[in-house]
């Protein structure tokens, strides 16, 4: 099998057994500031402790907050805890019962994974034992049972460990001052991955609290690679302290770099690389040798879908019947711990995982990381890449699986950033309002607040650094009253400002509604999609027709977004969306063979606007063609013949007949949900403009529309201008309607509103009797939108909707972008470029063997259209 | 069944009388007209895109129903005619009734003061419920000019509401109640009169052939009106399932819909209704933006 193989020789050997925590060799000044007993242990080890292992516990011992960015399997872990070690041992035991023994806990760690926190507590015990340390942990997560948390709070362990929705529940709390009175360190694990999210907004309010409790609180940060790690640094830290003198601005800084670079190679299969798809079916033997020929393999995908797809496959060529094992995350529990106990026990040959796996714990002696697909974004990559292979001196080494042409470039670019050592990761957002409700409520749950003190709280907290003082306040009277323009709620008010001056939670039943409602982590709720036969359209209406066959789970936002007879694949057949029934997708089997709509079985992350820029490139430059396969390369070259190749600031435009329809294919590059909202948005347009539109269908890289009118020559004659096609007010009006129409901003309304506090969650055993006991969202949101639309609930839903599912942000980036610097090609016929788009036209992942061979046929002749010069 | 094309006949089995049968409210109240026009079959008529998607895929679907059924009722005035009992009464589609012959106006389950509510155990909801509700309210009574309105129960959400009422919804309740007689029929949220608002109260009102109460009997309901459940049916057409608030009506008795803003709706299948009907023999008068849909149940959802 040839590779392609990118293979970096500068090896530092910086890496090391992570399952242990422990540093191995290395050219240290050896820790004459490390206590004797952990010299020893060092020592008895073989092992020295690693340099940057070192440089944290003399930033601690210097009061410095810092953050540590090191690849995964540094020896990350032990040098967060150890400057907490060290001290633990230096305070020597406690007398029980004393008072110090009930001061409060020394070090809180948090994880953003229950199983990583117990994981780390194990991973920690090993050589606190064998130091013989007197230090006790202890994990709190939502599974501890009560009395141990009670006990926590009675007698607190010197080290806990836990999640940030605990945090949240243990700031909001009577006890929190004495609780939180000695705190020294706080450890933030897999930082990265916690701060981009409302959830990060929530632990950054908390850290605020904390130092507030602990002003001397010093913060050690532990994350992957970032791109801009100044973010993370200034996170660390209290913002806005004007004239405190000797604060930090932002966290110290140590990065260790990444030991041994990575040999990463792109599969160069033998075999017809795909025009589109992305289930890698063509590669599943050459996945299969690779599997054989290493020890143990981590196969990656993006999608459910995908790992079921793989997985199939994998085991009808798998002659040897070597152990591959399936883990994501719809599996029962119970499979994924013994699937996960297996690759403890070095019993597994590979595992088909998704993103269940990308975070936390290591496992295994992984020699080998698969990668199916594009990773769509260069710092998931590298986290993936990170997986494999924690032995000394040795590199990861990993493999690129690219499904289909497009993903040959998405790789390529992805390999280079990792190779410059460039990454991608989300910009941090401005701190969302309604979390910051739900914290105003918590801090009343603690104690009576100040406003100005809350406020400077507040806005020493990274993401809400820029936060204006009318904005709080219009918080604080939300969370007192609603904050209406009426104020008649004035006599319900859950916090009132009493003669001190402070805001006193009014009656104990708010700290209980608090602690059942706190908490941002909201999943996307999937409908169960149910099949049914609408033959017969007699007297008996639908109740002949009710039951019916479960083809499983689809999310909900992608039901919701289809409009009237949609028809779409799941479950191996073309369906027919007849519309949502409480808690069910409803459809019949559909007349037509070509679903309208795609069930996108590619990526769930959208291509990062960095990959897209760097793809953007590529297509423009033909002297980086070498780097792709021959295959590749060629279409590309042929591309440029029949059609054009953009520069790199341009956007291409193609139209050309099909049979009986006219197409309209943009390339826009910047992922599929903003193409998605993109796509429905032109599809508006091409109605006004009466080219009748009849359907769309998007992909990271392009958006395709087909008509019954000729797009072409309506933009050839005038008819149609480009200009005014993409012109930004796009975002106006028709955006509005379409959010209305589909529902998307009810449910982000929906959201924030429980996330502020405004309406209950769910809770199991509750039952609704149906009409009095809720009011919905959507009634309130009706009332909310008409009488005050601009309340702050409707401000934090609009933020959210603009960078959440429609990716609006985007979207308007985008149309700014290629203002006068669209290239409009009218074509004769399908172009090179669009046959993948083309080809996902009623393409999914079809089980049925004559569904794939038609499919393969239709795929054929528009390849020879495109391609015949 | 031999589909029919046109909207406006009625059909044979029907218990919908022509509209010269019916007194229509006097000169110059004549209920607004509908904009909308009937959507061709084909679901394309240009008048319909002008609307909400929503409102178009609704009336894509009824268009749907008549191509396939042509059994769906609709007048020109956007309200329906139902006889129940042998009484004509006029469904509006803000979801309240008219009956001409005492020129009343009947409306179900107001709920003002929901919100407030709410707001007592600690969810504080947008307080404009109230004001909302009666603003749509004062519009229907412009239109009908009706001699008598009653309320059917439920008008206020608990026994406390009415004291909780602001300065500027007395004095809309009171502009309303001007001129006119007003009815407060009692329900399970406000069991005892309203103090001090006007108007008059009782339990149930028994008139020329209708009984008006709150909770539907199932015993000694023929001719009754009344209102409690909050009935909605859904609509299954075209790739939306299109809920509205409705009128669930047979020729013996209606119930109708709820008119609060905060009220939502159950669904005329829901094991609540069991009972009330006989089967699936019952219409629902689901209510358009403009316009009422007579639909027979059995082609609900």
């Amino acid at each position: 099998m040839a590779m392609e193989s990118i293979r970096d020789t500068d090896s530092k050997g910086d890496t090391e057994d992570a399952a242990q925590l422990i540093a191995a060799n290395g050219s240290v000044p050896v820790g004459d500031e490390l206590p004797a007993v952990f010299n020893d242990w060092f020592e008895g080890k073989g092992w020295s402790p690693r340099p940057h292992q070192m440089s944290l516990l003399d930033r601690s011992r210097a009061g410095e907050s810092t953050l540590l960015i090191a690849p995964t399997g540094a020896g990350k872990t032990l040098a967060g805890f150890l400057p907490t070690l060290v001290d633990l041992h230096r305070r020597g035991k406690l007398v029980p019962g004393s008072a110090d023994a009930k001061a409060g806990i020394h070090t809180l760690y948090i994880s953003p994974l229950k199983a990583l926190a117990v994981d780390i507590k194990r991973n920690l015990e090993t050589p606190i034992e064998e130091m013989g340390l007197n230090v006790r942990l202890e994990t709190r997560t939502g599974d501890t049972p009560s009395h141990r948390r009670q006990r926590q709070k009675t007698n607190p362990p010197d080290i806990l460990l836990t999640t940030p929705e605990q945090l949240a529940l243990l700031i909001a709390n009577k006890d929190a001052s004495h609780f939180f009175g000695n705190l020294r360190y706080v450890i933030f694990d897999e930082l990265h991955s916690l701060v981009t999210s409302k959830r990060g907004h929530l632990l950054s309010l908390g850290l605020a609290r904390l130092r507030r409790l602990r002003p001397k609180l010093q913060a050690i940060g532990l994350s992957a690679t970032v791109s801009n790690p100044s973010d993370l640094c200034r996170w660390l830290v209290p913002q806005n302290k004007d004239g405190i003198i000797g604060a930090q601005d932002e966290a110290g800084l140590i990065t260790v770099e990444g030991g041994a670079k990575p040999e990463i190679e792109i599969l160069d299969t033998k075999e017809r690389l795909p025009w589109s798809g992305h289930t890698a079916r063509h590669a599943v033997e050459e996945v299969y040798e690779i599997i054989k020929a290493n020890r143990t393999c981590l196969i990656f995908v993006n999608t459910r879908s995908q790992a079921e797809f793989l997985f199939q496959n994998l085991w009808r060529v798998n002659e040897d019947n070597l152990p591959i094992a399936l883990h994501h995350g719809s599996l029962d529990v119970g499979q994924r711990r013994k699937v996960e106990a297996a690759m403890g026990r070095n019993a597994l040959k590979a595992v088909v995982a998704t993103s269940t796996l990308d975070l936390g714990i290591d496992w295994g002696d992984v020699d080998m990381v698969l990668h199916m697909g594009a990773p769509k974004g260069a710092s998931r990559l590298a986290q993936r890449i990170g997986r494999s292979n924690h032995r000394m001196d040795e590199p990861s080494r990993a493999v690129l699986v690219p499904a289909n042409r497009f993903e040959v470039m998405e790789c390529q670019a992805a390999l280079d950033a990792n190779y410059l050592g460039h990454q991608d990761t989300p910009p941090l957002r401005q701190g969302a309002l309604d979390v910051l409700c739900q914290h105003i409520l918590g801090m009343a749950v603690a104690e009576p607040f100040q406003e100005d003190d809350l406020y400077a709280e507040v806005i020493s907290a990274t993401p809400y650094s820029d936060l204006d003082w009318d904005t709080f306040e219009r918080c604080v009277h939300f969370v007192a009253t609603g904050g209406y323009a009426l104020a008649s709620y004035e006599r319900y008010a859950k916090i009132k400002r009493t003669q001190d001056g402070t805001w006193r939670l009014t009656h104990p039943r708010f700290a209980q509604q608090y602690r059942l409602n706190s908490g941002t982590i909201y999943e996307a709720p999937s409908l169960t999609v149910r099949l049914l036969r609408f033959a017969k359209r007699d007297r008996k209406g639908l109740t002949a027709t009710r039951g019916g066959r479960v083809l499983g789970k689809l999310e909900e936002y992608f039901l919701e977004q289809m409009v009237s007879g949609d028809t779409f694949m799941f479950s191996g057949q073309i369906l027919r969306f007849e519309g949502i029934r409480e808690n069910e997708a409803i459809v019949t089997p559909a007349v037509s063979n070509q679903p309208m709509v795609p069930m996108y079985a590619g990526s769930k992350f959208p291509l990062t606007t960095y990959l897209a820029d760097h793809i953007r490139a590529m297509l423009a430059d033909p002297q980086q063609w070498s780097k792709f396969p021959p295959q590749v390369a060629e279409w590309l070259r042929i591309q440029q013949q029949r059609s054009i190749l953009p520069r790199m600031d341009q956007m291409l435009v193609e139209t050309f007949p099909r049979g009986d329809r006219h197409y309209l294919v943009v390339y826009p590059f910047e992922g599929r949900l903003a193409h998605q909202t993109f796509g429905m948005l032109l599809t508006k347009r091409l109605e006004r403009a009466r080219a009748k539109p009849v359907g769309f269908v998007a992909t990271d890289y392009c958006v395709c529309i087909w008509s019954l009118d000729d797009m072409g020559a309506m933009i050839g004659d005038g008819r149609l201008s480009l200009d005014a096609l993409f012109d930004e007010d796009m975002l106006g009006d028709d955006l509005e309607a379409w959010m209305e129409d589909s529902f998307m901003l009810k449910r982000t309304f929906r959201h924030c509103a429980l996330i502020a506090g405004l309406i209950e969650k769910n809770h199991p055993g509750q039952e609704k009797s149906g009409r009095q006991v809720t009011v919905s969202s959507d009634l309130i949101y009706d009332v909310l939108r008409e009488h005050e639309p601009d309340h702050v609930l409707m401000q934090a839903t609009r933020e959210d909707a603009a960078t959440g599912l429609l990716d609006i942000r985007r979207v308007g980036d985008m149309l700014a972008r290629i203002k006068g610097e669209i290239v409009h090609q009218n074509l004769d016929r399908v172009s090179p470029m669009a046959v993948p788009i083309m080809l996902e036209i009623g393409k999914e992942p079809v089980p049925g063997e004559a569904n794939e061979t038609l499919l393969a046929e239709a795929a054929e002749n528009i390849i020879d259209e495109a391609m015949h010069v | 069944m031999t589909p029919q094309r046109v909207l406006w006949v009625s059909m044979a089995d029907s218990p919908v009388s022509p509209p010269f049968n019916v007194r229509w409210p006097k000169a110059g109240r004549t209920p607004q007209r509908a904009e909308s026009k009937p959507p061709k079959p084909d679901g394309t008529s240009p008048e319909t895109a002008k609307k909400t998607d929503k409102e178009d895929a609704f009336l894509m679907a009824l268009a749907d129903l008549q191509k396939h059924h042509g059994n769906i009722q609709r007048t020109d005035f956007g309200t329906c005619i139902h006889a129940v009992n042998g009484v004509e009464l006029v469904a509006d589609p803000s979801g309240t009734l008219y009956w001409p012959t005492t020129e009343t106006l009947v409306v179900a389950d107001l709920h003002l003061e929901k919100g407030s509510s709410f707001a007592r155990r600690g969810q504080l909801l947008p307080p404009h419920d109230t004001m909302a509700t009666l603003r749509r309210l004062r519009a229907v009574v412009e239109r009908w000019q009706p001699a008598r309105v009653i309320a059917l129960g439920d008008s206020f959400h608990d026994p406390d509401a009415a004291h909780r009422l602001s300065d500027e919804a007395v004095a809309t309740i009171s502009g309303l109640m001007h001129q006119r007689a007003w009815v407060w029929i009692t329900g399970n949220h406000d069991p005892e009169p309203p103090q001090g608002l006007g108007g008059t109260s009782c339990h149930e009102v028994r008139e020329g052939g209708l009984i008006l109460r709150h909770e539907p009997a199932l015993k000694d309901c023929l001719g009754e009106l009344a209102g409690h459940l909050h009935p909605k049916a859904a609509l299954l057409r075209r790739g939306r399932m299109v809920r509205r608030a409705c009128f669930a009506a047979s020729r013996t008795r209606m119930i109708l819909p709820s008119f609060g803003a905060y009220t939502g709706g159950l669904n005329v299948f829901h094991h609540a209704f069991d009972g009330m009907f006989d089967g699936r023999d019952f219409h629902a008068l689901m209510c358009g933006k403009n316009q009422i849909y007579r639909i027979a149940a059995h082609h609900l959802s």
